[in-house]
């Protein structure tokens, strides 16, 4: 559970269909920008691009990557939570990826193989990344704090929403579950 | 609102406000303790590999409050900005009962005698404000040692031909060889080196109480969930709150301290947890915050005797701002290497802390605590992307077949690297944050350099097929964990802020007992020095006390 900031009661899916009624006839408000997801902050479509770059940043080979990993699911959590400061961040780097993506091969981010996936990536990276979005936040500034997040929702403790089952733990080699003061671990570290 | 008179107000439940704490109440002063933070009990500790002292991707544990307690960081193109706890630039260390000691590494070093007398050994570099301690080792032997059986250190340094000389040795041994051990120790060895047992404040066999460590590889930026790693927390303070002469008051927060007509402080301001603003009036008032606290907490203190803060008529409080830069370098084997079995810091070399050709002072050097995957996570070679098949290579193979010397490198205290007030930015309760500025000494680089250089032939004559130089080669302002210098000790009011027994110069009853009044920080961890200068200060203060004030 995330220290600063007060976990949701209920979740924005069971709200929004709760208001239904009222929203249906409420003006398009532009945050939270969806009607329907499956996440606390991102959007469906923006969930799936941040996955797909993800597992770019740490592939599956012949062990899981971040995707198998669930660490969308971290990132998801700490944006809407401790990250929370980088909600602005991840919301105009991934119009500018969507933007990036049509300039350079007409296509969404997920729908391209993982060679032009890695392209997009590298653009982002050395900041010199096509699109009109990048004159306002800086495309290596998003890349970097994603890969950041990507890192640290693989290879930190399950308990965050990431690193199934302690999938990258295994991979190293380490031990787990680990042991706290000489008895098996409690239920809570995952 | 006033509460009832006490004694002596300890500012800080730390390395050095702990051990204040408990030899006052224990002489029968009746003391107050007044820490900022809270009390942590040891099962709370969650080993989140993302969320501890040293690693504060999601936060700090264990203080200061991350949305109350800003500070300023000016960089070296003097642009200012406020920095949070979990900041790099904020150089945090702890905030709650028992300070840093409840979670760091635990290295517990006595300084060598050299180390007291740098200026008449070295000279001062060009651009330096190093200056010999008022006080030799000698003065502080008797108590290195009795924070040593008092707290409890283990460890074996018999193998240490350079280490100050003692009367007792170590109260607990050191833990069986760790298989980084079994291959640094004989390599260094064959260096002509002199490997030894590092001493550590933990317990490895079960001592004051508590049981010996359980081996975890949880343990530097970690409370101790089995309470083998000895704090003050758990020590000194729980003694001092037994004698029934001391009160400790968590979630408190220092804003000034008052004097009366004649110049002598009579009380300090505080808000408590409600944010209700307090008077403790007290005979004594120790300052134990920490460097930057401390240092804070005196420029905050004005009034019309001491317009520029208490004790600062001579602008030398918060000045030489020191830490330590460490360097050294990473081993990369062709075989496994790991156990699992913490802290992971065990063996150490003291061949470089002097004497080195062409350079002041030197470092120890020794393996590192344990890494933890997201923090090995940032140890690729230079070139290496952060992402990608490479990265996640890079952690597959080497994991569990890395080895890190590194070592606390002795700076060369610069006037200008300093904590001020800011003149605007002010924290939840209005109280001025500490302003942080400067560089520190060139001189440092040189010896980062040096430090990998030796790191490197240490991995390498163990059998390390690659080395990563892990070598500081910029200058920062260094304060961090091991802050230090800003009240330093001296003779000359002029020049220093405390006189040789932690006194102000110009005030009576007001004494700063942290590493504060650290003149230089040795090439070692500082907290067994803060310590015994708290047991030295406060055998001073126990044969002056006559009820009421000191002789």
């Amino acid at each position: 559970m995330d220290p600063v900031s007060p976990r949701r009661l209920i979740t924005r899916r069971a709200f929004l269909r709760a208001s239904s009624a009222t929203l249906l006839a409420a003006p398009l408000i532009q945050w939270p920008p969806v009607w329907e997801s499956s996440h606390r902050f991102f959007s469906d479509s923006e969930a799936a691009t941040v996955n797909a770059m993800c597992e770019r940043i740490i592939p599956t080979d012949e062990d899981p990557g971040a995707a198998w990993a669930g660490v969308i699911e971290f990132i998801d959590r700490k944006l809407a939570g401790y990250h929370r400061r980088y909600q602005s961040l991840y919301r105009a780097g991934l119009q500018g990826v969507r933007e990036s993506c049509v300039i350079l091969f007409k296509k969404e981010f997920i729908d391209l193989p993982q060679a032009q996936q890695d392209e997009l990536l590298r653009h982002l990276e050395s900041n010199q990344a096509p699109g009109a979005v990048w004159s306002k936040v800086s495309a290596s500034d998003f890349f970097n704090r994603l890969v950041e997040h990507t890192l640290e929702g693989f290879y930190g403790g399950p308990r965050h929403g990431g690193n199934r089952e302690a999938a990258s733990w295994h991979m190293l080699g380490l031990p787990t579950p680990p042991v706290r003061s000489r008895r098996p671990l409690n239920a809570d570290w995952k | 609102m006033s509460l009832k008179h006490v004694n002596a107000v300890v500012v800080g439940s730390g390395a050095g406000g702990g051990v204040v704490a408990k030899e006052l109440a224990e002489a029968g002063l009746d003391v107050v303790v007044l820490e900022r933070g809270r009390w942590v009990t040891p099962d709370e500790e969650r080993k989140d590999d993302l969320r501890n002292q040293r690693t504060t991707a999601l936060g700090v544990p264990y203080g200061p409050d991350e949305e109350k307690e800003p500070r300023v960081f000016v960089d070296a193109q003097g642009h200012a900005q406020v920095v949070w706890p979990a900041d790099g630039p904020y150089n945090n260390n702890a905030a709650c009962v028992g300070g840093g000691t409840l979670s760091y590494g635990a290295m517990a070093w006595r300084y060598m005698a050299q180390d007291f007398r740098m200026k008449s050994l070295y000279g001062a570099p060009a651009g330096s404000t190093l200056e010999d301690w008022p006080i030799t080792y000698d003065d502080l032997a008797p108590f290195y040692e009795k924070a040593e059986w008092e707290i409890g250190v283990a460890g074996d340094q018999s193998g240490d031909p350079f280490k100050a000389p003692r009367r007792r040795p170590l109260p607990m041994p050191p833990l069986p060889d760790s298989r980084e051990t079994q291959v640094l120790k004989p390599a260094a060895q064959r260096l002509g080196w002199h490997p030894f047992y590092i001493p550590m404040l933990r317990n490895t066999v079960p001592y004051n109480g508590r049981a010996g460590c359980m081996r975890c590889r949880w343990c530097c930026g970690f409370a101790c969930e089995c309470n083998a790693k000895c704090g003050t927390q758990n020590t000194v303070i729980p003694t001092a709150l037994a004698t029934g002469h001391c009160e400790l008051r968590p979630r408190s927060i220092v804003a000034g301290i008052l004097l009366d007509a004649k110049g002598r402080a009579q009380a300090v301001e505080y808000f408590d947890e409600r944010d209700r603003r307090l008077t403790q009036t007290a005979d004594l008032v120790i300052v134990s915050g920490g460097a930057i606290e401390s240092a804070r907490l005196l420029l905050n203190s004005k009034s019309t005797l001491f317009p520029q803060g208490l004790g600062n008529r001579f602008d030398w409080v918060g000045r030489n701002l020191q830490g330590h830069a460490y360097s050294g370098a990473l081993g990369l084997f062709d075989h496994d290497i790991y156990d699992d079995l913490g802290p992971g810091a065990e063996i150490a070399i003291c061949d470089f802390n002097h004497g080195n050709p062409g350079l002041v002072g030197g470092m120890m050097l020794a393996n590192e605590f344990q890494r933890l995957p997201y923090q090995f996570a940032g140890m690729g070679p230079p070139g290496l992307p952060r992402w990608g098949k490479a990265h996640k290579d890079f952690m597959r193979t080497w994991f569990r077949r890395s080895i890190v010397i590194m070592g606390p490198s002795q700076e060369m205290p610069v006037f200008d690297s300093r904590v001020q007030v800011d003149p605007r930015v002010r924290d939840h309760w209005g109280i001025p944050v500490a302003r942080l500025s400067g560089l520190d000494h060139p001189h440092n680089i040189e010896l980062c350099r040096f430090a990998s250089d030796k790191a490197e032939l240490w991995l390498k004559e163990a059998g390390a097929i690659q080395t990563v130089r892990r070598q500081k080669t910029q200058q920062w302002l260094s304060a961090g964990q091991h802050q230090a210098g800003t009240c330093r000790m001296g003779h000359d009011p002029q020049t220093s802020v405390v006189d040789p027994h932690c006194k102000l110069h110009e005030v009576d009853n007001v004494f700063v007992i942290d590493a504060s009044v650290h003149v230089t920080n040795g090439g070692f961890n500082p907290v067994l020095t803060i310590m015994a200068i708290a047991y030295y200060a406060s055998d001073y203060i126990k044969r002056r006390w006559r009820g009421g004030g000191l002789r």
